[in-house]
């Protein structure tokens, strides 16, 4: 960012090949049609009162605090896994780098499936849990943050691995001479560092919890109040053929995530 | 470093969303269906059936019959939720065939237009408490339901089962708070089989389709919620003979058979 600006090639705009011109033309049309057709469509006037309507207001309350603690639990454990993945080498970091990245392309409900087998009320961890302290997750409003935390969490891994790998770790060395120890220097270098990297992390971390469904209404089931965020709530409303209130709320989501984007715009994506 | 990162981002942002389409792809009944099946009087070619998931064993094996008594058809199934099935039929998805749980359902189809004809009630269906097998928590009524430490879920009100549950529990004066809305009764009833809830309010026939696992309760008010299901052809079948000879079999004394013997009513 403070980088001097390098003396750059002016891009040609006038020579684009239709070959190139054409198909980009129809992929932008496909990224952006769907979400004009959805503010077109949607009932503008009927839009205060379905907007304040209880059940609205309490699935995208309880949908922003599900993610916000979803984001707080990533990047606690999200950053020392990172760290971890980045600076020791130990056997077999290969294959926890890929175990990670497994819950990035597994469809969520198998996830969701997979976390009733492990922490269902008869699962493995779950059944531990039940008996030892009379918890039960499924169907809680936790449910929901450990739901979006297992979909989202390998986003922010990524992305805090791929700046840890990019840091200088002359810095680090020089705190080391310097006597410190590896925490101290985690703590005071690593860190400040790396906050760039964890921030954006923590925002791709926090919209995919904010999207997140399939394990959601696998795992925590859905309940207006508890366990219903604002997918479940959308996707309901549209099953109950109530086609203005899925409009509405998608489109708050779609608000919600084009305010978040624009909002870091400006400080993180300045690649232009 | 900053744009890098980003980039990686990216990369990853877009593989979810592919993956996310593509998941999502299945979800729309089959649009694949043969246009070529001639619309005329042959009884021949394939038929999409939409049909309330409690029917999902009975009309499995209606269809295998159907196909076996009419060489040369082919009877594919979408099973949901009926209220999720009737949206999808007037939000333009191909179907021959509607069979829902409830009337209420049928209305949202015939009202917008789409039934070819008058829909027919072909079978009653009553709720019972589904519980694991065994009974752990001895639930003998409705009132057990509101029991401290007893979980119970329940399908949500637009669905014909979650309907009925709600008109049940009205009957009898219990005010239950479930854990879960779930979106069709297999749903509902999965929730027991994993044993993550004690009890679920399920059809008699759900109930039976899982009796290795599961134990269905009766209960007095059930018969205050009685769901007729009614069948109908879907006005933009392609295929409207065939739709036709399936309705006729359904109807027919061995679709009645199928359907007494998984544990529905005659209408």
């Amino acid at each position: 960012m403070t980088a001097t600006r390098r003396p750059r090639r002016r891009l040609g705009t006038a020579r684009a090949p239709l070959a190139l011109l054409l198909p980009a033309a129809v992929g932008l049309a496909f990224l952006v049609l769907p979400l004009v057709g959805l503010v077109v469509r949607a009932p503008w006037r009927t839009l205060p009162r379905q907007l304040t309507a209880p059940g609205a207001l309490t699935a995208l309350r309880l949908s922003l605090e599900t993610a916000t603690l979803a984001t707080v639990v990533s990047v606690a454990l999200g950053v020392p896994l990172a760290w971890l993945l980045a600076r020791v080498a130990f056997p077999g970091r290969r294959v926890v780098r890929a175990l990670i990245t497994v819950p990035l392309v597994l469809p969520p409900v198998v996830g969701g499936v997979a976390l009733l087998l492990v922490f269902g009320r008869n699962g493995l961890l779950g059944s531990w849990l039940s008996d030892a302290f009379g918890v039960s997750l499924p169907f809680t409003t936790p449910a929901v943050v450990v739901a979006e935390s297992f979909v989202a969490m390998p986003f922010l891994v990524i992305a805090v691995e791929g700046a840890l790998r990019g840091a200088d770790t002359r810095y680090e060395e020089a705190a080391a001479t310097l006597g410190a120890g590896r925490w101290t220097t985690f703590r005071r270098v690593t860190l400040p560092l790396v906050a760039p990297g964890i921030a954006a992390g923590a925002v791709l971390c926090w919209a995919r919890a904010l999207g997140e469904f399939g394990a959601t209404i696998t795992f925590a089931g859905n309940y207006p109040g508890t366990t219903q965020t604002m997918p479940l709530a959308v996707y309901l409303s549209l099953e109950q053929g109530d086609l203005d209130s899925a409009m509405v709320l998608s489109l708050v989501l779609l608000v919600v995530s084009i305010t978040i984007l624009a909002s870091l715009r400006d400080r993180w994506i300045s690649s232009s | 470093m900053t744009v890098r990162l980003i980039r990686r981002g990216v990369v990853g942002v877009a593989v979810a969303a592919l993956l996310a389409l593509s998941a999502c792809g299945g979800s729309g009944g089959d649009a694949g269906s043969s246009p070529s099946a001639s619309g005329g009087t042959k009884v021949t070619g394939k038929v999409t059936v939409f049909a309330a998931a409690s029917l999902t064993e009975s009309f499995t094996t209606i269809g295998k019959d159907f196909e076996a008594a009419h060489p040369g058809t082919t009877v594919t199934f979408s099973f949901a939720g009926s209220s999720a099935l009737a949206t999808q039929i007037n939000q333009g998805a191909h179907a021959d065939v509607f069979a829902s749980a409830a009337p209420k359902n049928m209305r949202t189809v015939t009202d917008a237009g789409n039934a070819d004809g008058t829909p027919t009630t072909f079978v009653k269906n009553q709720l019972v408490i589904a519980v694991p097998k065994g009974n752990p928590k001895h639930i003998t009524g409705l009132a057990d339901l509101t029991k401290p430490g007893v979980k119970v879920a329940e399908c949500a009100p637009a669905v014909p089962c979650g309907a009925a549950a709600q008109k049940a529990l009205a009957a009898a004066g219990v005010k239950l708070t479930p854990v879960t809305l779930e979106q069709d009764v297999k749903s509902a009833l999965s929730k027991v089989k994993l044993g993550e809830v004690d009890a679920a309010l399920v059809y008699r026939t759900d109930a039976r389709s899982a009796e290795s696992t599961v134990d269905g309760v009766e209960f007095p008010e059930s018969a205050k919620a009685i769901n007729d299901y009614p069948i109908v052809v879907v006005k933009d079948s392609t295929n409207k003979a065939t739709a036709k000879a399936f309705v006729s079999y359904v109807l027919s004394d061995k679709g009645a058979a199928v359907l007494t013997a998984a544990g529905f009513q005659a209408p």
